[in-house]
């Protein structure tokens, strides 16, 4: 059945006939949820490839996207396929430079950009491209006096390649049909913490095996209702909004701007959802901070409810044995808080949610689980068409990441670093062989770069850190900055935490306070404060971080293995960490090596056994502008616990 | 999505604008015949004189500034246009007739809307409701008809929404449709009501200081908002403005005002220029 389908163009043909009336894309618009069918999305694609090859495009050449989740985007990639060439998304948030080095390394003939602001960004940038031929936009306001030579609505190649139906459709039919299954369907940039962002290039195979698997794994149907609300540059996006989407032929909604998000979920009302814990932190945030403001009744019920989905809730949902009465509490639960909380949170229909990409705090993953939302974890990278390993219903916890997903062979190597095989590995990175050849070997292996060891009982895989960040203590003692800031992170009023330690003899940290958790905290406890400097140094601020530290020192201490990774001193940061400011990939990750240079008087502070620093940093504001703000950061001790006896009584 | 007509335009008009302005080139928006002519205006309170034999015109699909130092007489000059005050002396043309003293909801219908400087929205009802009630001037079926919702007047209830939903999703305030106005910030209650002026489809857009109280980027965007308006409506904007970098940036002509008395009137290059201008702004020294 696979062989017939070596493509997504292929797919497409498939489900124009055999889903033809089916809703195949929605986009909010105007007010009003706009649909597509499979059969008018393909008249969609069939339009704009046709105008496309009649602007020139010729098969392997590549075409950028630049945008937000729109249909009209998801049907620009499918349209660059059946034309032969090769689309490229890229991060619509990524700063021109970002933009200007991808668009020179794959050589892009054609950027397709959404609006005004991604036009801007590209003209500013286009003199150093000789490859770029054309900027196709999708909404045209704002640029009705723009100079058109080299500018073209999307409508109007639509409309161009409506015309030349006749002259060229046996052209398309004919690139169309050459597709075969080792042919490039995709290259997607990597955020790279480290170094330049490298090119991976996926085939057909990759993306068609890795959604038919992954499809399989977790049952999805042609009826699943998805958000389409991450960025289109990440591999997750493809592989959900287009790989299943066509493999399956379920429907992809797109919310009607990111500020509607949380309405349009809740319009939606997705079967099978992705969200990064940051999503759901998020949301259990906003959802916390309201129930701070309910009268005390409702404000004990939902305690008393939440309660008892934590105590019992991911057993009813996993089908274990629970006792009657709980059983029954549950169930008037159900009818009181957890029905319409998960109606407000938008995911009363979630028959399947994943959440990746970091590691998810217990205490998040139990709510979620506990109302009764079977939400899962999964470990993947772009390199593999997103599916390493993920969690099968009924196996789920929050401390390891699932068993290898299907097709996917696993290895564990004598540093501790995760390898893996799989039909979804990519083919190679763009224009850059040796990258290619460290990562990938002779027989196909892969290395993550995550240190991790599969857990004997269970056959689950478990992550520590990215390998290259597993250092040492100066005493030798192991140092995994992840697995602490993670349990720092898990606060909800900590954003971000940076530990440091390789090479030294004890472990310091920065934090960056959450200003909606700790703001409201703020309100809630009578604390003026006149900027986020100003609150991220204030005395209970920093007394309540003392606090979180302390207790997360005494959870790591509790393991033999990494006891030497306690924070002995932090600082609470002025500013919050920023991919503008180059701190952060465009994924949220943090970036090591820049922090460490960035900030390297406020670490040499920390080491050198100073209170308080005086600091200045320079900061990139939205509209790409720089300025600089000054501080005068406190540094906290905190309290160390000796390593489990444990150890020693053996 | 993409608008009608998105051929290159001709150039020029760099003549009228701003040489500062990111948009001289292929400039493609045509500046019509006169809109608007105040002639000899003058308006008293009691024995103040708060404008003193003023006369401009502001002409069809151009962004008109209205500058001064407080007190000036800049909003009085707002009211008149709006027909709220009626000047003692003077003589107020529009579109090529002169106007008799009118109800403001006369003016109104006949194409002219205004924001106000201290916000004046329905603070208790939606976002969405407050810009419907701009289309009142385009609703024609009766109040029973209304609230049976019967018929005609749900078909134009449904034209209508069309329409606010367009100028909502043009200002960006999707997010907020359902919000109830009170609980909005004042950057985007200064866009809401902008919207419901939107609303009205007018053919004269009176913006009374849209800036003020405003940060940098509220105003940045409120700026790309009125030029947009401008450019992809046709509508011809009249606007009073505190920010001066703003205004320069943004008009195509402007009237300067000190003491009810017009001390400057051109494109933001001739008035920068104008000694009186400069005095009124910089102050005189007096020795």
């Amino acid at each position: 059945m696979t062989e017939t389908f070596v493509s997504i163009p292929a797919l497409l043909a498939r489900n124009a006939v055999q889903y033809a009336d089916k809703t195949a894309y929605r986009e909010k618009e105007f007010g009003i949820w706009q649909s597509w069918s499979w059969s008018e999305t393909a008249g969609e694609i069939e339009a704009l490839a046709l105008g496309l090859i009649d602007l020139g495009l010729q098969p392997g050449e590549h075409v950028a996207l630049l945008g937000r989740n729109r249909p009209a985007l998801y049907w620009a990639m499918v349209a660059v396929q059946c034309a032969g060439a090769v689309p490229v998304p890229l991060y619509h948030d990524a700063a021109a430079e970002e933009v200007a080095y991808a668009l020179d390394h794959c050589g892009a003939v054609f950027v397709i950009a959404a609006d005004q602001e991604q036009v801007d960004k590209v003209a500013d940038i286009a003199s150093g491209l000789p490859r770029l031929r054309q900027t196709v936009y999708l909404d045209g306001r704002g640029l009705r006096r723009y100079d058109h030579t080299a500018l073209t609505s999307y409508a109007d190649i639509q409309e161009r390649g409506r015309g030349a139906k006749d002259r060229l459709g046996g052209e398309l039919k004919s690139r169309r049909d050459a597709l075969g299954y080792d042919d490039t369907c995709v290259m997607l940039y990597t955020s790279g913490t480290t170094g330049r962002p490298k090119g991976v290039v996926l085939s057909n195979r990759n993306i068609v095996e890795s959604s038919r698997n992954s499809a399989q794994f977790d049952r999805l149907t042609r009826d699943e209702e998805v958000l389409a609300y991450l960025p289109i540059a990440w591999v997750g996006d493809f592989i959900f909004s287009i790989g299943q989407a066509y493999w399956t032929g379920f429907c992809v909604n797109c919310p009607e701007s990111p500020e509607t998000m949380m309405t349009d979920l809740r319009e939606i009302g997705p079967t099978y959802y992705f969200a990064p814990p940051r999503v759901f932190e998020t949301q259990l945030t906003s959802v916390m901070i309201r129930m701070e403001d309910a009268t005390w009744g409702k404000k004990w019920l939902f305690d008393r409810c939440m309660a008892l989905a934590r105590k019992v809730g991911p057993a009813i949902l996993d089908g274990r044995p629970v006792g009657m009465a709980d059983k029954l509490a549950y169930r008037l639960g159900e009818l009181l808080i957890y029905g319409p909380l998960k109606n407000t949170l938008g995911l009363s229909r979630v028959r399947v949610g994943y959440t990746a990409g970091e590691a998810i705090g217990p205490e998040l993953f139990d709510f979620y689980r506990g109302l009764g939302i079977n939400l899962k974890q999964l470990y993947g990278q772009t390199e593999a068409s997103v599916f390493i390993t993920q969690q099968p219903d009924n196996e789920v916890r929050s401390d390891t990441v699932g068993v290898p997903s299907p097709g996917v062979e696993l290895r564990i190597d004598d540093g501790g670093e995760v390898y893996y095989r799989s039909p979804g590995s990519f083919v190679e990175y763009y224009k850059n062989p040796e990258s290619t050849a460290s990562t990938k070997d002779a027989e196909g292996w892969v290395a993550t770069g995550d240190a991790g060891f599969i857990e004997e009982e269970s056959g689950h895989l478990r992550i520590i850190d990215r390998a290259k960040d597993v250092g040492k203590l100066s005493d030798g003692r192991m140092f995994a900055p992840k697995y602490v800031e993670n349990k720092l992170k898990f606060y909800p009023s900590i954003l971000e935490a940076v530990v440091f330690g390789a090479g030294r003899d004890t472990c310091c940290a920065f934090l960056n306070i959450d200003l909606t958790a700790v703001g409201n905290w703020a309100e809630r406890n009578n604390i003026a404060y006149g900027s986020y400097q100003e609150l991220s140094q204030h005395p209970r601020v920093l007394e309540a971080m003392r606090d979180h530290v302390r207790e997360v020192n005494e959870s790591v201490s509790a393991d033999p293995m990494l006891s030497g990774c306690q924070v002995s001193r932090f600082l609470v940061l002025h500013k919050q960490l920023d991919a503008d400011d180059g701190e952060l990939t465009r994924t949220q990750k943090v970036r090591r090596r820049i922090i460490e240079e960035k900030y390297g008087d406020l670490i040499d502070a920390l080491y050198g056994g100073q209170d308080e620093i005086s600091t200045e940093t320079e900061v990139t504001y939205e509209d790409g502008r720089r300025g600089k703000i000054r501080a005068r950061l406190n540094i906290q001790d905190a309290e160390i616990f000796p390593a489990e006896q444990r150890i020693a009584a053996q | 999505m993409t608008g009608p007509g998105m051929s290159a335009g001709a150039r020029g008009r760099s003549d009228v604008r701003d040489s500062l302005d990111h948009e001289v080139t292929a400039d493609g928006r045509k500046i019509g015949g006169v809109l608007m002519d105040m002639r000899s205006i003058t308006l008293r309170f009691g024995g103040v004189e708060a404008i003193k034999n003023i006369s401009f015109d502001i002409r069809e699909g151009e962004i008109r500034a209205i500058i001064g130092p407080n007190g000036a007489g800049k909003s009085s000059m707002l009211n008149v246009i709006s027909g709220f005050y009626v000047p003692q002396e003077g003589e107020v043309w529009f579109r090529g007739s002169r106007r008799p003293p009118m109800k403001p909801y006369q003016v109104a219908r006949q194409g002219i809307a205004r924001t106000f400087q201290n916000i004046a929205l329905f603070e208790g009802m939606s976002v969405l409701d407050n810009v419907m009630t701009g289309r009142l001037t385009q609703m024609k079926t009766g109040m029973a008809a209304q609230a049976l919702w019967w018929g005609k007047a749900q078909r134009e209830e449904v034209e209508n929404r069309a329409r606010v939903e367009q100028i909502i999703d043009f200002l960006e305030i999707q997010h907020i449709r359902k919000t109830p106005v009170g609980r909005l910030p004042y950057g985007l209650k200064k866009r809401v009501e902008l919207a419901r002026a939107l609303a009205a489809d007018p053919m004269l857009l009176l913006l009374d200081e849209p800036m003020a109280g405003m940060n940098v980027e509220e105003k940045e965007d409120m700026s790309r908002f009125i030029l947009d308006v401008n450019d992809e409506f046709g509508t011809t904007i009249a606007l009073i403005e505190h920010d001066m970098g703003v205004v320069m940036d943004l008009s195509d002509r402007v009237v300067v005002m000190d003491y009810g008395r017009k001390i400057g009137d051109g494109t933001p290059a001739e008035v920068r220029s104008n000694q009186d201008v400069i005095d009124a702004y910089l102050g005189v020294s007096h020795d």
